[in-house]
């Protein structure tokens, strides 16, 4: 039976790029739906009427959001290449600090982009904080998975592309190889495997992109 | 056989904690309830959760676990004892999954958002966001109950436990702020759902009691203020 497999994303989107990551791990076939996030589809909103967001999976029509809830399903629902550790603390320790990845990481590395001055000051100290506490989970590990990719680095993914480009518009480093060895060697691990490293979106397009959201939020805070 | 030794550090307030005590329950493991001083964080609970600092936390032999609904999961994996609160069908756990992701990061800050409030139409709105969130909640019991008694099916699952819990919260919120929020003729399976949970074995005794938990409430808010 030929399986329908379908997802909605947004060119950019880190969380969707999460789930192009467990997909091309497990080597599975998929129509992809790019959305425009001004302008949403009927389909997305009828697939994710509560959230209206990206990505949503479509798995033989039935919908599964929220990026990480997505990883977990993909990963019981094929199994080859397994994404999350058997061991359940293990599991749960990779859960925690996927959250963690979304609830205080992003974020503080968002307020770095859009702070300049003191402020930013202070947003980087917050960041390199966090930063700090994900390098300690890697220890000696070539990846959070272990001696593969799984569930914990398909989570950080974002941070092995998008750090080293919100560097590069404000002429800065986060990720020093000197104070973050690990973290370091484990981004440069990850982007360059052969999976991973076809899926990046277009660097320059990522670099305009972040630049004017840089631009727009110290406009906005300016005027204020 | 995993070894029984298993500790819950937490208050008797949160409904947080009552998560994985339901959990616990449901299992019929036995633990150590560890109750934290209102206001000051034991060095055991420093040690347990150094990146939040919060409850619950789970001690697992000399394993921390944190986080609620990862603790619930972590239950559900170790334990096969009782009955499986995740669904087994990958789709209703995502589904499952999901739903519990709303309440943490929507519906229950929204729920908070009523007592601080400041005004009738900003209550008022503010409510009217909570009746909205629980009538996609009984969508949602509809189609996860399939007809049975709970979000889980016959027995209480994941997302009756990540609901359920917040009930003493939401009820002390409508008596504080004399509103209606789960109203039997808007959401009338929730509202039936929600006795069948008060009172299931696994909850029972952990559901803090409305009035308890309502002059608990009367004292934050009088120490918020105050500071």
């Amino acid at each position: 039976m030929a399986e329908e497999l379908k997802l909605f994303r947004t060119w950019s989107s880190p969380f969707a790029l999460r789930v192009v990551h467990a997909l091309k791990i497990k080597g599975l076939e998929y129509e992809t739906i790019f959305e425009d996030l001004s302008s949403k589809s009927a389909s997305l909103l009828q697939y994710n009427p509560v959230n209206k967001k990206v990505p949503v999976l479509v798995h033989n029509g039935k919908a599964i959001c929220e990026s990480l809830v997505i990883l977990e399903y993909i990963d019981e629902t094929w199994k080859q290449c397994p994404l999350l550790p058997r061991d359940p603390y293990e599991k749960a320790k990779a859960r925690f600090w996927a959250k963690f990845g979304d609830e205080k990481l992003f974020s503080s590395i968002g307020n770095v982009l859009i702070s300049q001055g003191k402020e930013q000051e202070e947003a980087i100290a917050a960041a390199v904080q966090n930063l700090k506490l994900i390098e300690e989970q890697l220890q000696e590990k070539k990846f959070f998975g272990g001696e593969t990719i799984g569930y914990l680095d398909i989570a950080f993914g974002w941070t092995a592309n998008l750090i080293s480009i919100l560097e590069e518009i404000m002429d800065l480093k986060l990720v020093d190889e000197e104070k973050f060895p690990v973290l370091s060697a484990w981004m440069h691990n990850f982007s360059d495997d052969p999976v991973i490293k076809q899926c990046w979106p277009p660097r320059d397009k990522l670099v305009v992109k972040f630049q004017a959201m840089r631009e727009s939020h110290l406009k906005t805070v300016l005027s204020q | 056989m995993a070894s029984e030794d298993v500790k819950i550090l937490g208050g008797w307030p949160s409904p947080y904690v009552m998560r994985p005590r339901i959990a616990l329950n449901i299992k019929s493991v036995n633990y150590e309830f560890l109750q934290e001083q209102f206001g000051s964080k034991s060095d055991l609970l420093l040690k347990s959760n150094p990146v939040y600092k919060k409850i619950p936390v789970m001690i697992h032999g000399e394993k921390p676990i944190c986080e609620s609904l990862i603790i619930v999961q972590y239950i559900d994996e170790v334990w096969d004892s009782g009955h499986s609160i995740l669904p087994s069908d990958p789709y209703d756990r995502a589904v499952a999954k999901f739903w519990a992701t709303y309440i943490d990061d929507k519906w229950f800050p929204g729920l908070r958002a009523i007592s601080r409030a400041e005004g009738e139409d900003a209550k008022k709105e503010a409510a009217e966001e909570v009746i909205a969130g629980l009538v996609l909640l009984e969508d949602a019991f509809i189609k996860c109950s399939k007809g049975k008694s709970f979000f889980g099916g016959e027995k209480i699952g994941y997302l009756d436990i990540a609901l359920g819990c917040f009930l003493a919260s939401l009820t002390v919120t409508e008596k504080m702020g004399n509103i209606k929020l789960l109203d039997e003729n808007k959401t009338p399976n929730l509202f039936k759902w929600a006795e069948k949970f008060s009172s299931d074995a696994a909850v029972k005794d952990v559901m803090p009691e409305t009035g308890k938990l309502m002059d608990f409430a009367k004292v934050l808010i009088a120490k918020s203020k105050a500071s």
